[in-house]
């Protein structure tokens, strides 16, 4: 008896502490369901988040734990008051711990595109069958870019020779990783001269451990060097690879109409939610699920069909290419198995709570990890095998259909969709502004020259329970459309935005005169999504792009852009915003920043890093805060760009066209 | 609300790709595959459809793939789901590529269905029904295109539908001609076309006025789009099929628009869509929704409602066309585009010269305090003394003075008399020196022209384009027999001098050549050095032009090349001209020899008045003139040549050259000299008769040229071969061409 009175006893704890659910998020399903929680007496990390704070030593990164003399502990209010036992300065510390966040982020990203490699090397060498190569003009551009023939030659040919060269990503030990060569010039100069263009992933990622190690590199100007080298391993490395062999094996997005939210769940169907990072099992999911065999498996118990669906980053991949309906992002994982109507929930790689095991307890949800990198203790392991992609899949819908016909908890799918434009793709961006035969991204850069558009920010990241759920993404932008700043979005951040309604293409009412007025042209949203967070190498892309376009100076950190990552939770954010930050590019995070403020490791992030001709980092918690100094910053290129003011339209001569180019 | 636009250029690309299929099945049922299918004497094919997907249609079934093309190019319509629609400016660019496409095999179709639709060459015959003009061919491409090279003609406007009525279309036309631009005219509104209105307005249509009726259907606006293609690879170089670089040239270096008059319907839409891909943009007379941001075009893509009164000038302005225009204190419209125009004997108001009275034209240098600056006077009768249809003898007397002034300028300057007063409305004007031919319309005297006027003119533009190099300058325009008679004395004497100090002038005593790079509009790697003994290839700018221009614009497109070190003699090549064309060429050419066809020609852009070719069997060459449209002995017409060797290409076998140069002492000198042309053109002979005589005579062969074959000799290497023996001409005997 007194087992069973536990639950309710938290509960009237919380109840004591007057938790109002509707500062913990402005998604409405997750409200529902979070407040069904409540009742059904069920625990959720919104409710541990408020239980617990964070450690405040932890916060400020004040801690050091990276020997057994310690752990030792400065005081952040007065940071050089105190070294550590060793002797590490507060700048040491907080830079040691920023680096091991970067090499995890590094590994985390590196590890996931390395799986997709191992795939394609398995395909070129005909050892897998179910997967193939379904984009060949990707296959082909993407070997161009980094040099590899391919005119007249056989597609598995030139497949081979990627495979081989994409290896070096992560594998080589000397040199400069392929897609150093898609980098623009003069960036890439910056880097070289700085000796951060990185040589392979693994090396990066080992030297920076070991740089992190007590007692080796003890500057943190030459830790934030690795760092850098390391997180453009992620970007322009291993993540890139991830976008890049994803397109290649299962095509590269183009918009399509699809959904968002927990509505899409289906009462009289078997509803299968896949949730992670990878595509690769859910692409078998999706061939699994419309199987007739596993669809009369369905019928025989009495439902209508198999509804998949997507969370997280897992759902974003197949929302933009397939338009598989998503559930919701980070956040709403825990609550949507509330809705008793999930039959099965697949996991496979990053951002998967440990607390899903005992929430799929409670309703009945079967729960299944599938990736030999991550089991969950108390969850049922079915391990997915890419040369028989199909067995974890069927194995997975049996047991749903198994579930769907045991229904123990009671349903409740709350009513909303929301419809949206998902799958922006780099190559979708070239043919939307020009069609086949002028397809390019002059019309950006043009309509940003003119100051139609004032600037691009890409709007990305998690979600997480110590900030209102969506909320700063969802007002974040806002602002920045408002201004007239095209918004391109990944991961959690971009279902934040579509179950607001800002990814359809009415929602350009919203937009600032001159950015509507784009949207209309082209027919888009201002608001364009991108795919999971792998498919932040896509904006890289893009910045590389807009560069090579001319017009916005001749390296990243010239552009009037900026990034965002305003209620990230993970260590892969603060990799993803590191390596944009040595691209160039301004990053403004929310939440918190694991620095401690007046300290010379936190100046260099925040000004030092921009000096010497790299982006830098921002910080914020207010969404309109964040969004001028956004603004400010896409304001400052502007002006150093010369492109402040309307300048007369410049009419061309004979001698203007005896000059120009080309 | 360009969905709208959208939608609509969507809808009517399936219209006219349809119609394209189904116009496509009749005529293969009708005609069969292998019914030849192409537009008059181009070796381009069907220019839109090779240059952008690189396909050669030369009979009907080679159309099928194209509209198999088109179809696959049709995005879906624009069919919102849950309220949302898709990116739609990727599918309305690639619908309006379909309609481009489908079009110009349309009208393929119609040259073979109705042979007669189009009028051949430059000119219509509307009073016998003949306004509409179809595709350009090469001949009128290569001449017209020069023009766009040079800057003559800055652009065009393609005018779609009717004007609202035969003036207003009429103060249109006149806008665009006074600011040099062609107008292209296509479709219709109800039945009435903007090019009939002109006719039913009392305006001359035809290349000649730069008023151009291609098609009386909106399918004709793929004539427009054919031409500008063309310019494309003939002078730009560009490779057909390299689609990409055929269109970005032409957003950079064509500047051409749509002004679409009338109510837009779907098919319009789509053209407009088409011709956006081009970076033309639409400026509309009504009112549809409007297009403003920037980037496939270089500004604006669609706009609308604009005023008739503002329709040229916004045009210019949404295409980013920078246009000079000339203001000539006389009472007519005044511009390039009226230099085609005719004054037809019934028109005549007053006639000099033409061999019916004396007439000559002379510049002559004077001392700076014997000039009044503007000063005109006529000395004889004026218009106002005169019946209508009279004839005077006439005889123009310039004088120029200042500190840079030179003699070598004057023939420069009086050769500029020919187009200047031809550029008025209403005066026709044929020839130079002394047998100048002055035509004066009754519409100009109308208007109060006098003969003075032309005094105003050569004042004016004189200053306005050669001020540089003279300070002052008086017109005296005598019409009094006696003076005229005393006048053509002093002008006679004036030209030996004159030919004398010219033609003594030789290469090897020049030390400075000059370049010319104004065809790199165009042509952006080609550099063309001309020496006194080697001129132009366009055949408009000697070396004496080439150092005026660069007096006149130290930075423009003519510059000092001093020769240096002479590393071949023979071939013509030096140290110096090889350093400045490897620069100015933007490292595309590193050398070239100035008098061999054989080893590192000279390059061209593709506005050579004629291309000289190695026949190896004669072991000879052959020089073809552009205007000659027949087959040639290099089993090539002239277009096919010029599409070899154009767009500044180093191409050994073949030269481009003027026609002057033929008669140079250099000519070809590096491979044996004249002496080694067997084959020209008929036409060709008799426009350089008298000079090829005089040569003939020098090289001690007084009856060389007869020994040249022409196309009634034959067109194939045998045919002239044989000729050749027959009449002993000195290639057969000299050593072997190729060496």
């Amino acid at each position: 008896m007194a087992d069973e009175k536990k639950p309710v006893s938290i509960v009237e704890e919380k109840k004591a502490k007057k938790i109002d659910y509707r500062d913990m998020t402005t998604c409405e399903t997750t409200l529902q369901m979070l407040r069904k929680m409540e009742a059904d007496g069920t625990d959720n990390s919104f409710t541990r988040a408020a239980e617990m704070k964070p450690c405040p030593i932890g916060a400020d990164s004040a801690c050091c734990k990276h020997c057994f003399m310690g752990p030792c502990r400065l005081n952040a209010k007065d940071p050089y008051s105190k070294v550590g036992v060793c002797g590490a300065t507060i700048d040491t510390i907080a830079a040691r711990n920023f680096a091991r966040n970067v090499a995890a982020g590094c590994a985390a990203h590196t590890d996931h595109g390395m799986g997709m490699l191992d795939i394609f090397r398995e395909v070129v060498n005909g050892k897998i069958e179910h997967f193939k190569i379904q984009d060949v003009k990707k296959l082909k551009s993407v070997a161009e870019s980094i040099g590899i023939a391919t005119e007249d030659r056989e597609v598995m040919d030139i497949a081979k020779d990627l495979y081989a060269e994409l290896e070096r990503t992560y594998t080589q030990v000397e040199g400069e990783i392929p897609f150093a060569k898609r980098v623009p010039p003069k960036t890439l100069e910056l880097w070289r001269k700085e000796g951060i263009v990185p040589r392979g992933s693994m090396r990066e990622i080992m030297e920076l451990m070991h740089r992190t190690h007590m007692g080796v590199d003890q500057d943190y100007d030459n830790i934030m060097k690795q760092c850098s080298r390391t997180a453009l391993a992620d970007g322009w490395g291993g993540s890139m690879v991830a976008t890049e062999i994803s397109d290649i094996l299962f095509g590269t997005p183009s918009p399509k109409v699809a959904g968002v939210n927990m509505g899409f769940l289906k009462k009289d169907q078997v509803n299968i939610i896949i949730h992670g990072h990878e595509p690769l099992m859910f692409e078998a999911m999706v061939v699994a699920a419309s199987d007739p065999a596993n669809i009369e498996r369905a019928k025989a118990v009495g439902a209508k069909g198999i509804n998949l669906l997507g969370m997280c980053c897992s759902g974003a991949e197949v929302l933009g290419r397939h338009g598989i309906p998503h559930a919701g992002n980070f956040m709403s994982v825990e609550p949507v198995i509330a809705t008793g109507a999930v039959d099965a929930m697949g996991v496979d790689v990053q951002c998967i709570m440990q607390s899903l095991v005992k929430v799929a307890d409670c309703y009945g949800t079967k729960f299944f990890t599938t990736n030999p990198r991550a089991h969950i203790e108390g969850a049922v392991h079915v391990e997915f095998h890419e040369h028989a992609p199909f067995d974890a899949p069927n194995q997975i819908i049996a047991m749903a259909v198994e579930r769907f016909s045991n229904r123990t908890a009671k349903v409740v799918i709350p009513s909303r969709q929301d419809w949206g434009v998902h799958g922006f793709s780099h190559e979708y961006v070239n043919y939307m502004l020009g069609g086949e035969y002028r397809a390019s991204y002059t019309p950006l850069n043009a309509n940003i020259i003119n100051g139609k558009i004032r600037g691009v920010a890409g709007v990305v990241g998690c979600t997480n329970p110590r900030v209102k759920q969506d909320y700063v993404h969802v007002e974040l932008v806002k602002e920045l459309i408002k201004n007239n700043v095209l918004v391109v979005q990944t991961g959690c951040s971009q279902i934040a935005l579509a179950k607001a309604g800002l990814l359809r293409p009415d929602a350009s009412v919203l937009a600032g005169e001159g950015l509507a007025e784009v949207c209309e042209t082209v027919g888009i949203p201002p608001v364009l999504s991108l795919g999971s967070c792998v498919d932040n190498s896509r904006i890289l892309i893009a910045v590389a792009e807009m560069v090579k376009m001319g017009g916005l100076g001749d390296k990243i950190s010239d552009l009037p852009v900026a990034g965002a990552a305003p209620e990230y939770m993970s260590e892969k954010a603060i990799c993803i915003g590191q390596y944009f930050v040595a691209s160039g590019v301004y990053t403004v995070f929310g939440v918190t920043f694991p620095t401690v403020q007046g300290t010379k490791f936190h100046d260099l992030l925040f000004n030092g890093l921009e000096e010497k001709g790299f982006g830098k980092w921002g910080f914020s918690t207010d969404p309109i805060e964040m969004a001028y100094l956004m603004i400010d910053h896409i304001d400052k290129k502007r002006a150093a760009l010369g492109i402040s003011e309307k300048s007369e339209r410049k009419l061309f001569s004979m001698d203007d066209r005896r000059t120009a180019e080309g | 609300m360009s969905r709208l636009v959208a939608f609509a250029a969507i809808q009517g690309a399936y219209n006219i790709v349809a119609k394209a299929e189904g116009k496509f099945k009749q005529a293969m049922d009708k005609y069969g595959p292998n019914q030849p299918l192409a537009f008059p004497n181009t070796a381009y094919y069907l220019p839109v459809i090779y240059s952008i997907l690189g396909v050669k249609v030369e009979k009907l079934a080679d159309a099928e793939e194209v509209l198999k093309k088109c179809r696959d190019l049709l995005p879906k319509h624009i069919k919102p789901e849950h309220n949302i629609h898709l990116p739609y400016l990727g599918g309305t660019l690639d619908s309006g590529m379909a309609a481009i496409l489908a079009e110009e095999v349309v009208e393929a179709i119609r040259y073979v269905d109705t042979p007669d639709f189009y009028t051949l060459g430059e000119d219509c015959d509307p009073a016998n029904g003949k306004v509409w003009l179809g595709a350009a061919d090469d001949v009128i491409m290569r001449k017209r295109g020069v023009e766009f090279v040079d800057g003559s003609a800055p652009g065009f406007a393609a005018i779609v539908g009717a004007a609202p009525s035969p003036e207003i279309a009429k103060l249109i036309a006149e806008e665009y001609q006074k600011k040099n631009l062609y107008i292209f005219m296509c479709a219709n509104q109800n039945g009435t076309s903007f090019a009939e209105q002109l006719v039913e307005a009392g305006v001359e249509i035809g290349w000649g006025t730069r008023l151009v009726p291609f098609g009386p259907d909106i399918s004709g606006a793929v004539f427009a789009l054919g031409f500008a293609n063309r310019a494309a690879m003939a002078f730009g170089g560009v490779k057909p099929g390299d689609y990409q670089t055929i269109l970005k040239y032409n957003k950079d270096r064509i500047f051409a628009f749509v002004n679409a008059l009338g109510e837009v319907n779907a098919e319009w839409a789509a053209n407009a869509a088409g011709a956006i891909n081009w970076g033309f943009p639409t400026i509309a007379d009504s009112d549809i929704p409007e297009i403003l941001p920037y980037g496939v075009c270089t500004y604006e893509h669609v706009v609308s409602s604009v005023p008739y009164e503002q329709m040229t000038a916004k045009s210019i302005e949404v295409r980013g066309l920078k246009v000079n225009i000339t203001e000539i204190p006389i009472p007519l419209a005044y511009g390039p585009a009226f230099e085609g125009e005719r004054v037809r004997k019934d028109d005549v108001y007053l006639e000099c010269g033409g061999g019916k009275t004396h007439c000559c034209e002379l510049v002559k240098i004077a001392a700076m305090d014997a000039v009044e600056d503007g000063k005109v006077e006529v000395i004889g009768p004026d218009i106002k003394d005169v019946k209508p249809g009279s004839r005077l003898p006439m005889a123009v007397l310039v004088e120029v003075a200042g500190r840079k002034m030179q003699e070598d300028y004057e023939p420069i300057l009086e050769r500029q008399c020919h187009h200047l007063v031809n550029y008025a409305q209403g005066i026709m004007h044929i020839g130079q020196r002394d047998i100048a031919w002055y035509r004066i319309g009754k519409q100009a005297v109308e208007k109060g022209f006098t003969l003075g006027d032309i005094g105003r003119i050569l004042h004016a533009k004189y200053h306005q384009d050669f001020g540089a190099i003279f300070d002052k300058c008086q017109v005296k325009i005598f019409t009094d027999e006696a003076k005229v008679t005393e006048m053509l004395g002093v002008a006679r004497s004036a030209y030996k001098v004159r030919d004398e100090r010219i033609e003594g002038m030789t290469d090897e005593a020049c030390e400075t050549y000059y370049s010319c790079t104004l065809c790199q509009s165009f042509a952006p790697t080609h550099v063309c050095v001309i020496s006194p003994e080697r001129t132009g290839l366009c055949g408009a700018y000697n070396w004496l032009d080439c150092k005026a221009s660069n007096e006149i614009n130290p930075t423009g497109p003519n510059q000092p090349v001093v020769k240096g070190e002479t590393l071949d003699p023979k071939l013509g090549n030096w140290k110096g001209v090889n350093d400045f064309v490897f620069k100015a060429s933007r490292q595309a050419v590193e050398k070239y020899n100035f008098y061999s066809l054989v080893y590192d020609p000279m390059t061209t852009c593709g506005c050579c008045e004629c291309i000289a070719a190695v026949l190896p069997m004669c072991n000879g060459i052959m020089s073809v003139n552009r205007d000659y449209t027949g087959m040639t002995p290099s089993g090539m017409k002239f277009t096919t040549l010029a599409g070899t060797i154009g767009g500044g290409l180093v191409t050994p076998g073949f030269v481009g050259h003027s026609k002057y140069n033929v008669t140079q002492r250099k000519y070809m000198a590096g491979d044996g000299g004249l002496a080694r042309l067997v084959w020209i053109p008929k036409i060709f002979k008799e426009e350089i008769k008298d000079r090829l005589i005089k040569r003939g005579e020098e090289m001690g062969i007084p009856n060389f040229i007869d020994m040249i074959a022409t196309e009634e000799n034959g067109t194939t290497e045998d045919e002239v071969y044989a000729f050749l023996e027959s009449v002993g001409h000195p290639a057969l005997t000299m050593e072997s061409i190729l060496g």
